[in-house]
């Protein structure tokens, strides 16, 4: 029986192929709870997940407020404008306030890269990164490998081209080690000054060539392009980033048939996605967004209900999760 | 007063002495070596199975006071020099308020009077409040004590106020030195940029932001005769750099720390601020090149960059860390040990790059066992094995990615003007 054993989940770059297979697993079934009726399952009854913002989020935040809701714990906002950050408290200091209260997990988004990373060596709670800084955004990038699987029934020697700001990018970052695990070829396309080129050390090619990028991809993955690198001299003009580097209708011909194109979102029309495209039979990005949900509800299951939490607060034993297939 | 130490290996690097001796100490002075040697006047410490050297002249060290006493002091920064072997330092002028004038430098002297247990030597700002725009009166703080100027932890930017600097500077001939960093490059950044940045998903510092301002800091060096010195040198490219404009004959000297030869950027896995330093820890390649330039000469001499921060200072997201580690007790054991198995020198050349090369670089007495010469020496005992211990630093601060590391030989005692001044009573 496979088992996760980490208490946190805050990157997929030391993260194995089997812990990766487990998630996506568990997601599968975590979406067909999603196709009931009733879709709430009690297994995280009783438990509190905070979800900790310090950065703005509609899509994340509402996914993770979701998953927690429908695996029926209690869930508490936190968000920078209304916290005691604003006070001067560390990280650390917020959050062992929130344990004592009786949290069980903390989902942190951070602007700051390792903030979750650090949270974790000193709490005992299991803490989710739900995107640090510029270096991962493990849920989304799971989310994704969940969606190609689904479509193309596996990620081995499948060719995934990554689009955008992969310098900055923690989409970009998470799905490179979650699909060079699960046996993909990622090719990152983007201009030099947003595509590292020390990337490639890390068994990724890299294009700035955006047709050349595209030949013969099984799944392209366009990355929001953020208006705020224009004025760091990332690029000179929307316009011309969208001319360079934007997904036609014409360019995808070039991919294979079958093609999967997604978005982490939220998309700019017309910008790095024509709207022709978002919109056309490939797109699956709305469907990434529904797995969203699965993946998440599967990492808080595993990391939430696991093992470690057999003795205490026994009197309300926690469905097995085969108790909830059944 | 006299002392003699008898019998001690007596290693001097300046003239290459090694030799079992008995050394003379008279008053603040050393007044005579040789083996046999006697003075029925002095006291006499026997030092069998000892070794002697001229104390360890350390030109780039932080004591943080004033305004960061909470890092460090001169009290608690001098007590790790003298139990690290260190008998000298210069003081970088980084305080709050920054050293920028005369009564900052005799502050200094002042407190290192009341308070102090090694010589320390201060460095003034090269700019006003550190802020690289207008220059800093070196006149008068040379009147006051200080041996050279930086506006270290924060490069000059501005070229022009740069080139102003080292022409001013050549009425003194004291030397001027660069924190070479391009901060337009460096913004925001915290590692080298390189694969383990990759890893880390961090937006690293480039090699470039260190080499860019070296070599435009070594071309106004040769069109104004100053002499300049670099900081903490890290790059292949700088230690590049700084061989060819020496060979044009361009006053330039070089320092490099012991983290730059010891670590790479591999060592900040798992976003560890005990490896967080500016400039950051680079590669492998860096290191060979590094140690191929204190072979030939290009980089003169080790300092620690001895940058104490307190433990909550580090205990933060990697990012909002500061930079820098302590250095001053770790200086010598990872000299004689780690250090000594990447560069395989003797044991003279070793100690010269930290008693009569620095001495010369900043133009300081010391560093020298010679009848006459400030009697600031170490006495070592070569055998005993043991561990680096943060925990049992003198220094105010803990911040170091060296604890644990096994070394052999401890310091056994240090003198500064002929008296003891470590192990501490």
């Amino acid at each position: 029986m496979r088992v996760w054993r980490r208490k946190d989940c805050l990157g997929l770059r030391d993260v194995s192929r089997d812990e990766i297979e487990l998630v996506l697993d568990t997601a599968r079934t975590m979406k067909e709870i999603q196709s009931r009726t009733i879709k709430k399952v009690p297994t995280l009854r009783g438990k509190v997940a905070v979800l900790l913002f310090y950065e703005p989020s509609t899509r994340t935040r509402t996914s993770f407020e979701l998953s927690a809701t429908r695996l029926s714990a209690d869930v508490v906002n936190i968000e920078t404008a209304t916290s005691s950050v604003v006070k001067g408290e560390t990280l650390v200091d917020t959050a062992h306030n929130l344990r004592v209260m009786g949290t069980d997990v903390i989902i942190l988004r951070h602007s700051i890269t390792g903030a979750p990373h650090h949270l974790a060596e000193h709490i005992e709670l299991p803490v989710i990164n739900a995107g640090d800084g510029t270096n991962e955004h493990p849920t989304q990038a799971l989310l994704d490998m969940f969606t190609i699987r689904e479509h193309k029934g596996t990620l081995d020697g499948l060719v995934v081209t990554i689009v955008g700001d992969v310098l900055h990018g923690r989409v970009a970052h998470s799905n490179m080690w979650g699909l060079l695990t699960m046996g993909a070829k990622v090719r990152f396309c983007g201009p030099p000054t947003l595509v590292n080129p020390q990337m490639k050390d890390m068994g990724v090619e890299i294009y700035h060539d955006l047709d050349a990028a595209i030949e013969g991809a099984d799944v392209i993955n366009m990355l929001r392009i953020q208006k705020e690198r224009m004025t760091r001299n990332f690029f000179p003009s929307i316009k011309e980033y969208s001319r360079i580097y934007g997904l036609t209708m014409e360019r995808l011909k070039r991919a294979k048939p079958g093609v999967l194109v997604m978005h982490p979102g939220p998309i700019n029309r017309n910008v790095e996605i024509m709207s022709d495209v978002a919109d056309s039979d490939s797109s699956v990005i709305l469907e990434q967004v529904t797995n969203g949900i699965a993946v998440r509800m599967a990492l808080l299951y595993l990391l939430v209900s696991g093992e470690k939490e057999s003795s205490k607060k026994l009197d309300e034993t926690p469905p097995l999760f085969e108790e909830i297939n059944g | 007063m006299k002392t003699l130490i008898q019998n001690a290996r007596v290693l001097d690097p300046a003239s290459r002495t090694d030799q079992v001796m008995n050394v003379l100490l008279d008053g603040d002075r050393i007044a005579a070596f040789a083996p046999g040697l006697s003075d029925p006047e002095a006291v006499c410490v026997d030092a069998t199975g000892l070794w002697l050297f001229p104390g360890l002249i350390d030109i780039h060290v932080h004591l943080r006071e004033p305004g960061f006493e909470g890092k460090e002091t001169i009290y608690t920064g001098t007590r790790a020099a003298a139990a690290g072997g260190v008998t000298a330092v210069c003081c970088m002028a980084n305080t709050n308020p920054p050293i920028d004038n005369k009564t900052g430098v005799e502050f200094i002297q002042e407190r290192v009077a009341k308070t102090g247990c090694v010589r320390v030597y201060p460095i003034g700002t090269v700019t006003k409040g550190m802020e690289g725009k207008e220059l800093a009166p070196l006149g008068e703080m040379i009147e006051a004590g200080a041996v050279g100027f930086s506006d270290d932890g924060r490069g000059v930017m501005d070229t022009q106020v740069m080139r102003r600097i080292l022409e001013y500077s050549t009425i003194f001939g004291t030397p001027i030195i660069s924190h070479e960093e391009d901060h337009s490059m460096t913004e925001n950044c915290h590692m080298n940029e390189g694969q383990m940045s990759v890893k880390l998903g961090m937006i690293g510092m480039p090699r470039e932001a260190e080499t860019i301002i070296i070599a435009r800091d070594l071309i106004l060096a040769g069109k104004t005769g100053a002499h300049i010195h670099f900081a903490h040198v890290s790059t292949k490219e700088s230690v590049d750099l700084i061989r060819f404009y020496k060979n044009k004959g361009v006053k330039a000297t070089a320092e490099t720390a012991p983290h730059y030869l010891l670590l790479t950027e591999e060592a900040v896995e798992g976003f560890n601020t005990n490896a967080k330093m500016n400039p950051p820890l680079r590669t492998r390649e860096d290191q060979d090149a590094l140690v191929e330039g204190i072979l030939d000469g290009t980089i003169d001499c080790i300092a620690t960059d001895h940058a104490p921060h307190s433990v909550y200072d580090k205990d933060q997201e990697f990012p909002l860390a500061p930079f820098g580690i302590v250095g001053l007790e770790t200086l010598l054991p990872l000299l004689l040990n780690q250090i000594q198995e990447k560069l395989k020198l003797d044991v003279l050349s070793l100690l010269s790059l930290v008693t009569n090369k620095p001495a010369r670089v900043m133009r300081l007495p010391g560093g020298v066992l010679a009848p006459g010469a400030p009697a600031d020496l170490v006495v070592w005992n070569p055998d005993p094995k043991w561990t680096i211990e943060k925990s049992r630093f003198y220094s105010k601060s803990r911040n170091t990615p060296f604890d644990g590391w096994p070394v052999q030989g401890k310091v056994h005692a240090t003198y500064v003007a002929g008296k003891p001044v470590y192990p501490f009573t």
